[in-house]
């Protein structure tokens, strides 16, 4: 990764962060789906970053969001395990013949199906954590696994929509 | 020994992971206990900043309904006051300490406020420098919103009514009979109405106000209206009645902040005589 990359996506993170803040936080459709668009920015950190820098920035980001959110802990949690699950998953999901030339797990390197069964079950991995700890000793398990699933569409939806809008399409296709 | 180091070394992801899980659930659970440190919150003067950034930009769009319901407001204080003022003509009684006023109002506005979660949270743009204090009642003209939970200097933070952490002393109007306001986490504008004896004679329409009991809030603040009742399946010596919010949570802008000046020394008298105050 060169220092231009870095840059972008540093960017990048920023600007999730931001819009997850200003225009995201009062978001909940129908009362059960909730947007977690921050998490674009961890599902497409590039393919080579190792588990520890990519537990980190999860760490970090989750406490910024928790911060704004006054969900103290929450966000932390969910987004670092999240971020434990990705190497695995994306092990289990490496199509035939490996990622080899591939850098980025994004829409327009993998196509829409792969994007979607690589992102969608990591994100309904965090809406699980997330919202068993808010409904912690209150929970009925049918209404967190009924959030989850709706925030995990809404939120695939958005990133799939922000990237086909705001992404550069790789040249040649 | 070196086994070990290498082994350590090998799944030194998976150790950084339990130590990053392990900080988040300490982040939440001192976070959760009212006495823990609220350090990370949004009465820190940065994020307050922000929210209120944002806040001021979304209270441009919606002027003309808070004036509107600043008038009606007005209207009904006025009249109100009205009430109060002696008619030239008739006896005047001079009230004694009994009823002396020992609640004091504050105005204040909401910077942030949070629907969805089980445990919700009010920011307030008044602080430790407005007299704002730990403990104090927040309610607007609908109904009773939470109590303060941390003060900074300039802003506070509030438990908000749809946090099922909160318990509210409340009393059935009609009946005078006691009983406790708490949130079960579901739909923003229903709560649960607890502790009331089945022997009772409670119906839905039946409205529920603040009992004054803990001193937090005055009596007879709205909270809300009995919607259902009906025998508690679990608990045979209660009813279980779900009550209709009066407040709308989704659009609180402007709160009152009530602070009871004898607070402490019912408090103390209480600790005194060794009698929890279980409301």
């Amino acid at each position: 990764m060169n220092f231009r990359n870095l840059i972008l996506f540093t960017l990048r993170l920023i600007l999730l962060v931001l819009v997850q803040i200003f225009f995201l936080k009062n978001l909940a459709l129908f009362g059960q789906a909730f947007a977690f668009l921050y998490l674009l920015g961890l599902l497409i950190l590039p393919l080579n970053l190792r588990t520890i820098p990519l537990l980190l920035i999860a760490f970090g980001m989750g406490l910024v969001i928790d911060v704004f959110y006054e969900t103290i802990g929450m966000h932390t949690a969910a987004a670092t395990f999240m971020a434990f699950a990705r190497p695995i998953w994306l092990k289990a999901v490496s199509p035939t013949g490996g990622y080899d030339d591939m850098q980025y797990p994004t829409l327009s390197e993998m196509g829409t199906g792969w994007f979607l069964s690589y992102a969608f079950p990591l994100v309904f991995a965090f809406s699980i954590v997330f919202f068993s700890i808010d409904h912690w000793g209150f929970g009925s398990f049918f209404s967190v696994l009924n959030k989850s699933f709706f925030s995990s569409t809404l939120t695939c939806l958005l990133a799939i929509l922000v990237q086909l809008l705001f992404f550069k399409r790789r040249r040649g296709i | 020994m070196l086994r070990i180091l290498q082994f350590l070394y090998r799944i030194r992801a998976f150790i950084l992971f339990v130590f990053l899980e392990v900080v988040a659930g300490w982040l939440i659970v001192t976070n959760n206990s009212p006495q823990g440190a609220a350090f990370f919150n949004s009465s820190n003067a940065v994020i307050a900043s922000v929210l209120k950034k944002q806040a001021d930009l979304v209270q441009f769009f919606s002027l003309a309904e808070a004036n509107e319901e600043l008038t009606e407001e007005n209207a009904k204080i006025l009249s109100t006051l009205f009430a109060y003022t002696q008619p030239a003509d008739s006896a005047y009684l001079e009230l004694d300490s009994l009823l002396e006023v020992s609640y004091q109002f504050r105005g204040a506005r909401v910077i942030a406020n949070s629907l969805r979660y089980s445990q919700n949270y009010i920011t307030l743009n008044k602080g430790a420098n407005d007299g704002v204090k730990p403990g104090m009642g927040v309610f607007n003209s609908e109904g009773v919103v939470g109590r303060v939970k941390s003060v900074s200097k300039n802003y506070s933070v509030a438990f908000s009514l749809l946090n099922t952490g909160l318990l509210v002393s409340s009393k059935i109007k009609s009946t005078n009979d006691i009983a406790s306001v708490q949130w079960d986490g579901r739909d923003a504008s229903e709560a649960n109405l607890l502790y009331v004896p089945r022997h009772i004679k409670t119906q839905p329409g039946d409205t529920v106000v603040t009992s004054g009991f803990n001193s937090v809030f005055p009596e007879g603040i709205i909270i809300g209206i009995i919607s259902e009742v009906n025998p508690d399946t679990e608990d045979p010596n209660y009813l279980k009645i779900r009550l209709k919010l009066k407040t709308d949570f989704s659009k609180i802008k402007y709160v009152y902040l009530v602070e009871n000046t004898q607070y402490l020394e019912v408090d103390s008298l209480q600790q005194q005589s060794e009698v929890t105050n279980e409301f």
